[in-house]
Formats: C-alpha cells, sequence, structure tokens
C-alpha cells in the first residue's frame, strides 16, 4: 500500500516547486469563460429597479408600462410592497429584455412608491447615533486596573478604518437557464456546491416563490471567477431573480451587477473605531489593556471587537463594543473577517507605547511575546520570533529603522512599520473523486471552485504528485457542481480541503492500480510506488510497467475511488510578519510606498509560485485600503457618493512599491500539513502602513485610509510639519 | 441610456448644421471619454451625438507666426507627446503627464478637456450641477465636500472645474477659437470658464450650438518660463486634489512678468494675480516661492472638509514656481 501521508521533502516531485497556474494561459489569452462571458441561445438579459432611498416603505409598485417596453419578456417583484427597504440600492424589481439596453429602458418605467423613513448612514461616534446602537459587548480579564497601577507609562489613543467594500473585479451575477424543472446557473461563486442547497440557496428561495426546486435539480457552473473575498457564498437576490425570470420568460436570462451596485450592494466590510488605552512597564512590559470601541456592519448587528489582537493570553484587559446599525448596504465577510480591524488597532496601539518607550517596535513585541499564546503546538512563540527576525533581514530593519519621526531634512519623511497576524485556516469539508482508466488517462474531479489562487493548480499538483505523473497528465475537473461536492471558499480553508480530499482519493485509486498490476511485476502490492511515470518496485527502476502499460492492465475497468478531507494531512493557525516601509512628503500629505516585506507561514506549501502570488494580492488589496478605500455615505441624501472607480479609489501599479515575499518552509513548518493562505496576507498592511506613517512624520494618523487631507491634520497637531 | 441619433460630419458646415440651440438636441462628441458615462447615468441625454472626429481641420498641432495653435480634436497623448509643446509650453506637457491613464491620454482630446463636465459626486449620482436637495439648497456646505472648491464657492456652485489644461493655458494668455452659426469667435480661456450662477448657466460660455475647435497660444519667446505641479493621491488615474500652473518671464534672472492659476480648487481654474505680482523684480528662490505660495491662498474659503486643500493649493504654487524657473535653465 502506497502511504497517504505527505512524501518526505526530497521525494516530492510537484509539491512545492514553482509551477506556473494552469488556467494562466486562458486567462492572458482571454478564452477563460467568465460568467460575464457566457452567452445561452436566446438568452435575455435581466436587470433590477432599486430603491433611491436609504429607508422607506413601499407603498406601490406598477410594472405594467415597463411590461409593454419593447422586448420585455418578464417581470420579477423581488420586494413588494409593504415592505422596508433598509439601505439606498436595495433591489425591489427586476425585469428580463432582449437586450441589455432594453432591460434599462425598461427598468426605468417601473413605477414605485415610497413611504419615506429616518436613516442613518454616516455619523461621527455612537453618542451621535441615538436610537442606532443596538448592542453592547463587555469583557474583562484579569485586573486591568492593577495593570494600570503599575505601568510606568500610560498611552491614550483613538484608531479606526472606515467600511470598504470588496469591489470585485468580476461583478457579482449568473446566468440561468431551465430545462423542464432542471436549473443550470453559471455562477460567480464561492461555493460551486453549496449554492443550490442549504438556506438561501436555489432550492429554498425558488420553492418559495412558487417554482418548486429540489437541489439535485440544480447545477452550478463556475470554471473561473473573478474575486469573491468573501461576497460571493449566496445564490443571492440577483441570482435568484434571474431563475425567477429565466422560469417565466422560458429562456436563459443572464444578470451580472454593475459597478455601482457591486460597490453598493453586493458586500462591504464594517468599520472599527477603538479609543484605546495601554498600560506598560519602562522595558516594555506591557500591563493592562482597555479599550472602547464601535463600528457599523450595516443593518445588521455586527460582532465583538476581540481585542487586543493575538497578544491576548494572561494580559488583563477590559473591553467594550457597541455596534451601530445603519441604512449602508449589508456587510459581507470581507478576506479575514475582522482580522484587518482588530490588528490596525492592536498594532498601532503598541507602536504608540513603543515610540512613547523611545523603543523599537521589533523589540517591543518580542517583549511581549508571554501574551501571544501558542500558536503551533510545541513552538512556544519560535514562529512569530523567526518571522520577525526573517521579515527585519528582509527589510534591513537595523540599518533602516529611526525613532519616531524623520529627522533628515527636506519634506519628504520616510519610516518604518511592523505588524504580526494570525489565521486559523481550518480545512474545508471535500470531496474528491479519482478515475483512472485502462489507456492510462486520470481524472481528478472535485465540486470545488477556483476564485482566482490556483486551486486547479494544486489539486493536479497533488494528483500528479501521488500517481507519479506530471502535472500535464491529469485532468482536473473542477467549478461543477456535478462533481462530487467540496466546501466553499472562504476563511482560508479550501487547500486544506481539495488537497488532502485529492490526496485521499489518488492515493486510494493507485493502492487499486497496484494491486491489479503487482501480480505481472512479481511481487506484492506493498512493495509497489509510483514513479516518474512507472510504477515500480521500490527503488528499484529496472523492474517497472510504465503508467500507460500498467493501466493497459485495467483490461476493460476502470478504477473509481473517492477521498475526503483528512484532517491528519492538515492543521490551523498560520502566522505572519509584515513590515512597510513609506515616505511622506509632509508639504502634501501624500504617501507613497516604498518597500513592503512579507513573512509568511502557511504549513505545507503546495505551489510556491502561486502562495507567493496570493500574498502578493493580500499585500496590495492591504495597501489599497491602508491608503485609498472607503465607501463614502452622504447622510443627507442617504446615497453612497463613490459607487464608481474614480472616487472608489483602487491601487495601481505605480502606488505599490517593491514587494518582497518570504513563505516560511521547513522543520516545523512544512510537517504540519496543508493550511489556506487567502486571509493572513492582508490582515497586517493596514497596520504596519500606519506605523510606518508614524515612524515617518512622528505622529500617528488615526484612521485609515491615509489620505492627505488626515496626514496634514495629523501633522498640524504635531510631528516633523 | 436613453435612444440618440448619431451623427459624423466630415466637415465644420456639416458639424455646425447638426447642432441645436437648446442642450438636449445635440451633444458634441470628440473623445468621448466623458459623454459616454453622462450619458449612461442619464447626467446628459442628447436627442442626437455628433461625433465630429472627421472633421479633419480640427486636429493636430501647428506653429503659425507668433502663436501655436493647437486643434480641439488633438489628443492628449499627441500634445503630450509634442516636441514643440514640450519646448515652449511645459506647463502643458506636465498637466497632460498627469492625466496617468494610456486609455484617456489615447481617447481625450484636448477640447474634451476643457469641455468635460464637472466631478462633483452629487452631480454625479443626479442631484443637477448645483447640487441640490429637493428644497433647492445646496447639498455641498453640509455634505461630503472634501473634493470640492475653496475659491469662488460663494454659492450656489462649489463644484470644482475638472480641466486637467485650463489652469496652464490661462497662464500663458490662450484663447479657446469657438465656432457657431455666427462664423467664428475667439475667447480668452480665462474667459471661457465661469462660475454659473443658476441653473441656466454652464460652468463655461460655450453655446449649445457652437464648438470648440482649437486652441491658440501665443509664442512667449526667449524668457517664458512655465510648469505645472499637481497633487495627487495616486499614481494611478486619479483626479488632482489641487494643481497650480505657472507661467514666468524671465529678465536677467528676475521676474518681469508672472501668471499663477490655480486648479481644482474652484469652480474655474482660479488666477491668483496678487501672488504673482509679488514676484515681479525677484529672482525664484525657494523662499520667493513659498511666499507667493502663501499670498496665493489668501482669501480661499474652505468649507468643513476641505481645509487640507488650502495647503495643497500653496505647495502646488511653491513647487510650479520651482520648477517653472528650472525649466530651460
Amino acid at each position: 500500500m502506497a502511504d497517504f501521508k505527505w512524501p518526505a521533502i526530497d521525494k516530492r516531485s510537484l509539491i512545492g516547486k514553482r509551477i506556473s497556474r494552469l488556467d494562466g494561459p486562458w486567462k492572458a489569452s482571454g478564452s477563460a469563460k467568465y460568467t460575464y462571458d457566457i452567452n445561452r441561445p436566446n438568452m435575455l438579459y435581466g436587470r433590477m429597479v432599486t430603491s433611491p432611498h436609504a429607508h422607506a416603505k413601499i407603498t406601490n409598485i406598477d410594472t405594467s408600462v415597463a411590461e409593454k417596453m419593447p422586448g420585455v419578456h418578464a417581470v420579477d417583484i423581488i420586494h413588494p410592497v409593504g415592505q422596508e427597504v433598509l439601505w439606498a440600492g436595495k433591489e425591489i424589481v427586476a425585469v428580463a429584455a432582449e437586450t441589455d439596453d432594453q432591460a434599462r429602458d425598461a427598468m426605468r418605467k417601473v413605477k414605485i412608491d415610497y413611504e419615506v423613513l429616518p436613516y442613518l448612514v454616516a455619523y461621527d461616534t455612537p453618542q451621535k447615533a441615538e436610537g442606532y446602537t443596538r448592542q453592547l459587548n463587555e469583557a474583562t480579564q484579569g485586573d486591568p486596573d492593577a495593570g494600570f497601577k503599575s505601568a510606568n507609562a500610560v498611552v491614550d489613543g483613538f484608531y479606526g478604518l472606515p467600511v470598504i467594500t470588496h469591489c470585485c473585479l468580476e461583478a457579482h451575477g449568473s446566468v440561468a437557464e431551465w430545462d423542464g424543472d432542471k436549473l443550470t446557473v453559471w455562477a460567480s461563486t464561492q461555493s460551486v456546491s453549496g449554492l443550490a442547497g442549504g438556506q438561501g440557496g436555489y432550492a429554498e428561495s425558488l420553492t418559495a416563490k412558487g417554482i418548486p426546486t429540489t437541489a439535485p435539480n440544480v447545477r452550478v457552473i463556475t470554471p473561473v471567477m473573478g474575486g469573491g473575498f468573501g461576497s460571493k457564498f449566496a445564490a443571492d437576490t440577483w441570482g435568484i431573480s434571474a431563475a425567477v425570470l429565466a422560469k417565466k420568460a422560458g429562456r436563459p436570462v443572464k444578470m451580472m451587477l454593475d459597478r455601482d451596485q457591486e460597490l453598493s450592494v453586493a458586500g462591504s466590510r464594517p468599520s472599527l473605531y477603538a479609543k484605546v488605552k495601554i498600560g506598560a512597564k519602562s522595558d516594555g512590559t506591557i500591563t493592562a489593556w482597555q479599550s472602547e470601541s464601535w463600528g457599523t456592519s450595516g443593518p445588521a448587528p455586527g460582532g465583538a471587537a476581540n481585542l487586543p489582537y493575538i497578544f491576548q493570553t494572561g494580559l488583563p484587559f477590559k473591553r467594550r463594543h457597541t455596534t451601530v446599525q445603519t441604512n449602508i448596504g449589508p456587510a459581507r465577510a470581507w478576506r479575514a473577517p475582522g482580522h484587518p480591524q482588530f490588528c490596525l488597532v492592536t498594532m498601532s496601539a503598541f507602536e504608540d507605547m513603543a515610540a512613547k518607550l523611545n523603543m523599537d517596535p521589533v523589540q517591543f513585541l518580542l517583549k511581549n511575546m508571554q501574551y501571544a499564546g501558542e500558536r503551533n503546538k510545541g513552538f512556544g512563540t519560535k514562529d512569530y520570533e523567526q518571522e520577525l527576525a526573517k521579515a527585519s533581514e528582509l527589510m534591513d530593519w537595523k540599518m533602516k529603522w529611526h525613532p519616531r519621526g524623520d529627522r533628515t531634512p527636506g519634506p519628504i519623511k520616510r519610516g518604518l512599520g511592523v505588524s504580526v497576524h494570525t489565521w486559523g485556516g481550518r480545512a474545508n469539508d471535500s470531496t474528491c473523486n479519482c478515475t483512472i482508466h485502462s489507456d492510462g488517462s486520470v481524472e481528478v474531479s472535485m465540486g470545488t471552485q477556483d476564485l482566482g489562487v490556483g486551486a486547479r493548480t494544486v489539486v493536479g499538483i497533488v494528483a500528479g504528485e501521488t500517481l507519479g505523473l506530471p502535472l500535464e497528465a491529469v485532468k482536473v475537473n473542477i467549478g461543477d457542481s456535478i462533481y462530487p461536492p467540496a466546501g466553499g471558499s472562504g476563511g482560508s480553508t479550501t487547500s486544506g480541503g481539495i488537497s488532502s480530499a485529492t490526496r485521499r482519493a489518488t492515493n486510494a485509486a493507485l493502492n487499486k492500480l497496484l494491486d491489479q498490476v503487482a501480480p505481472s511485476l512479481g511481487v506484492p502490492a506493498d512493495q509497489l510506488e509510483a514513479v516518474g511515470g512507472k510504477i515500480q518496485v521500490i527503488g528499484n527502476p529496472g523492474k517497472s510497467l510504465t503508467w500507460k502499460q500498467a493501466c493497459a492492465k485495467l483490461g476493460p475497468a476502470t478504477i473509481s475511488e473517492m477521498g475526503q478531507t483528512d484532517r491528519s494531512l492538515t492543521s490551523v493557525n498560520v502566522g505572519g510578519v509584515q513590515m512597510a516601509e513609506v515616505s511622506v512628503d509632509t508639504e502634501t500629505g501624500v504617501v507613497r510606498m516604498e518597500k513592503m516585506v512579507a513573512v509568511q507561514d502557511c504549513g505545507l506549501i503546495l505551489d510556491l509560485k502561486t502562495a507567493e502570488s496570493q500574498v502578493y494580492g493580500g499585500m496590495i488589496m492591504g495597501i489599497t485600503y491602508a491608503l485609498f478605500e472607503e465607501k463614502v455615505m452622504d447622510q443627507q441624501t442617504g446615497q453612497h457618493l463613490n459607487a464608481d472607480m474614480e472616487f472608489y479609489k483602487l491601487a495601481g501599479i505605480g502606488d505599490i512599491g517593491e514587494l518582497v515575499v518570504h513563505m516560511m518552509q521547513g522543520p516545523g513548518y512544512d510537517d504540519r500539513g496543508v493550511i489556506g493562505l487567502g486571509e493572513p496576507p492582508t490582515i497586517s498592511p493596514g497596520a504596519a502602513i500606519s506605523n510606518a506613517v508614524a515612524n515617518a512624520i512622528g505622529v500617528r494618523v488615526p484612521t485609515l485610509p491615509l489620505t492627505a487631507d488626515k496626514v496634514l491634520a495629523a501633522l498640524g497637531k504635531g510631528g516633523m510639519a | 441610456m436613453e435612444a440618440f441619433a448619431y451623427a459624423h460630419p466630415a466637415t465644420k458646415q456639416e458639424a455646425l448644421g447638426m447642432l441645436g440651440t437648446d442642450w438636449t438636441e445635440a451633444a458634441v462628441m470628440a473623445g468621448g471619454t466623458d459623454l459616454i458615462s453622462c450619458m449612461k447615468e442619464h447626467i446628459i441625454i442628447p436627442k442626437r451625438v455628433v461625433s465630429i472626429r472627421g472633421v479633419a481641420e480640427w486636429k493636430g498641432i501647428a506653429s503659425a507666426d507668433r502663436e501655436v495653435r493647437i486643434g480641439a480634436l488633438t489628443t492628449i497623448e499627441e500634445l503630450r507627446e509634442n516636441a514643440t509643446i514640450r519646448k515652449q509650453f511645459p506647463a502643458l506637457t506636465h498637466a497632460a503627464n498627469g492625466i496617468t491613464s494610456p486609455q484617456l491620454r489615447n481617447m481625450g482630446t484636448v477640447g474634451g478637456d476643457l469641455c468635460q463636465r464637472p466631478r462633483c459626486w452629487y452631480y454625479r449620482n443626479g442631484f443637477g450641477l448645483l447640487a441640490r436637495d429637493s428644497k433647492g439648497n445646496s447639498l455641498v456646505p453640509n455634505g461630503e465636500n472634501r473634493y470640492h472648491a475653496i475659491f469662488g464657492n460663494e454659492g450656489p456652485a462649489y463644484f470644482v472645474s475638472p480641466s486637467s489644461f485650463g489652469p496652464a493655458l490661462v497662464a500663458l494668455g490662450a484663447k479657446v477659437n469657438l465656432t457657431g452659426p455666427n462664423g467664428d469667435r475667439e475667447v480668452p480661456v480665462a474667459d471661457f470658464f465661469r462660475i454659473p450662477k443658476s441653473d441656466s448657466e454652464r460652468e463655461n460660455v460655450l453655446k449649445a450650438n457652437e464648438i470648440v475647435t482649437g486652441i491658440s497660444i501665443p509664442s512667449g519667446g526667449a524668457g517664458l518660463r512655465s510648469a505645472t505641479y499637481e497633487v495627487r493621491q495616486r499614481e494611478a488615474i486619479d483626479w488632482p486634489l489641487a494643481t497650480a500652473s505657472v507661467a514666468l518671464s524671465l529678465e536677467g534672472g528676475k521676474v518681469r512678468d508672472a501668471k499663477i492659476v490655480l486648479g481644482h480648487v474652484a469652480p474655474t481654474p482660479w488666477v491668483v494675480d496678487a501672488a504673482a505680482k509679488s514676484l515681479v523684480g525677484k529672482s525664484i528662490t525657494e523662499a520667493t516661492a513659498a511666499a507667493a505660495g502663501d499670498a496665493a491662498v489668501q482669501g480661499a474659503r474652505p468649507l468643513s472638509q476641505n481645509a487640507y486643500k488650502v495647503q495643497l493649493a500653496r505647495v502646488s504654487v511653491k513647487r510650479a514656481l520651482l520648477a517653472a524657473a528650472k525649466e530651460g535653465a
């Protein structure tokens, strides 16, 4: 029996190598078919009428004119008379027409009357949001009062970051097509296998709308998709409505969100603001933490603020959090939910304390490792320490770092900042099928999805590794719910789930094959191995069959084996360190990225190239929210004013600076098994960059994004101006 | 967008014949980079779109006796790469460099830069150029005004002129060439832009039946120095937060004449004559440039969120002056 455990480092042919993604050429050449690219015969285009009011009750809907507009085939009332809308942009009515333009024209002829109700979309502090503050979370650990009494230094700070959006490159949406009672959906989704069943899935939602549907009758197809970041797990209003319109019209319907809808209603990240008091001994040891925080997740109540971040074990703290329920679009999970916010608040307060004590912040973090707890069993805090050392080396921290405030002459000030982060990343539940045909071809099939991160490629790598075949010899079938079910891609759970399931399925299939060919090689199956495109007696290439010869022994039979997520092949709790170097023009307040270093652990790395690419992406997303992003809401009109890509600003290539990525590998890291990587690299950038700006200009810019107005305002209060 | 008729005249006369006396009748399209998005958003709803890209006489850059003429259909990229412009009027080249999108540089035109509509987010979200609520009050003073005007903002207009070339052209004493049913006319760029005082006025003096055909810039001679400095949040395509364009006439290292024009701080390019006059007879140094920057922002009236733009205008003037003094030095 070939062992299913991950092969030793010297036995790996594909795992951990630098391998280009399988779908790269399709994407680069434009042949990859995204949901937006799907065009079905006789397809109609759907568009939705949305509420202009942030809070209102629908008193009348008149679709009679729209229904008679040229090209219109179906109308769907999404949100009926009598219901309330809780944010501007809420979908009320959908129409389907022959062309997109006809659908848009018809949409403008739907008449909806509202009773406008009071709303809140913007506020300074919870005190100014009376009636909208809904939930208080309070927690105390140890004796913070005694901690503050024993402190030699106390720092009071205010930190925060606004609501931002997901801004997926590919907008949300789908194409829906019926064949009798069978529905096929091409969807831009993070959950191919999960979209049909479950709460809010197609089966439940369509049945509730009078179209009885069962999960097995819904097929979801997503060969490639253009980013979700946590915002694409559900069928969504627009997905269900496309299916309803398609049913009513008897024709396929495509409905994709416009960019302004994508930004306004398809997901946002909750804000967090916190007044923090922190006490420390002269040697840097923190003695107590106190925070009063608030934030908004849109109309629903948000969760608690888990402060302080990471450094919580045994640290006396007192914290209170208020959520403000506002009439903005609803929040959705945003890459590492909660962590970027908690990280910014905590690492900023730590850096401010380090500055007050005139300590190097890296030394300050090291001094307080006792509070970080143990990330990996048996490691103590060695992993953070190793990562801090590696990042310092790559940033040339010791050479470049200076105490707070760059004292070199001239308006341009440079500074360094550091932050640490962690994430769980428990493998999701996935099921894989491996089929070996007698002509030697191999298929690996799983209802998982590739959000653009390399999932397809790592499935192929694991299969090729297990079967001793090159990557090209494996046909990877994913992105279709006809394949065995796999978990949704959220919370960095995919790599662990799909790699371990693939390993188990391909290992089981291989063992079946070894049983078949053992007699012809004259040894028991447990003395065979699959290496280099051959089945051979272990360590004896002379006694072998080529893969093709071996498979031919199957005759008319086919091997088909299943494998499931095996958590003995995976682990949890990754971490990393990021360091940022910025230059700040103190006359204009404009911050520029000079360099950023990310040192990241994610257990056993399957593909070094796509792993690094994930980290680059996380850093860029982080630079963007650190410097530019904010969902600007207008309290006078209830509108989202920058629902466009002119004033909802994202970083371009010239805004990013030099990025350096180092993946922690080797003993203690890759023997842990596979752990996901999507979330962690985007947690630290806000904190590292904010700290770098403070180090450069000598004063804290309290809130992100670090725009010119805020930098100049901070400089007006002190620092190096 | 609403359905519209599309016309693509080949000559000036044909083009003029397709315009109406009312703005809703026809819209002139050059690069279309702004017009099309305005039409998609129902900000502009023309019955007819008149593409003038086929009118050959409005293309290209030509040096004449005492002026340089830039056709309205000259693309931003053509202007940016033009050696004559770079040598004689670097303020324009700097402004073109500030438009960091290759797509906009290749499609957008010089005439379009002058005629594009303001980017005020209330305007672009359907609240009208003067950004009023249902009672007729402006939404800007108590609203989200971080990008709005700090000069010329007595109301009802609070938006900023989006033109990249306007401030430099004003500083260089350029004229806009217009054509209409009554023939051609020339308007100093400084008079082309205006602050609308009512809903019936626009942000420039162009009439609905007129077309911007080009720009004429007087040749400045050997002592002319010019520069534009922009403060932008991003390197990627981004609207400036504030800009300054300056034109200096130097004699023996001293300023004989100066023109300083701010951009993105007022509903028009904003001329600051007092600051310019203060430079006459002086050489451009860090100190005189900084003093001119201070003088330039005297009288600024920031709104609730945009006081920072005063500083950005100040430093833009200083840096533009220092850059201009260096040009050709």
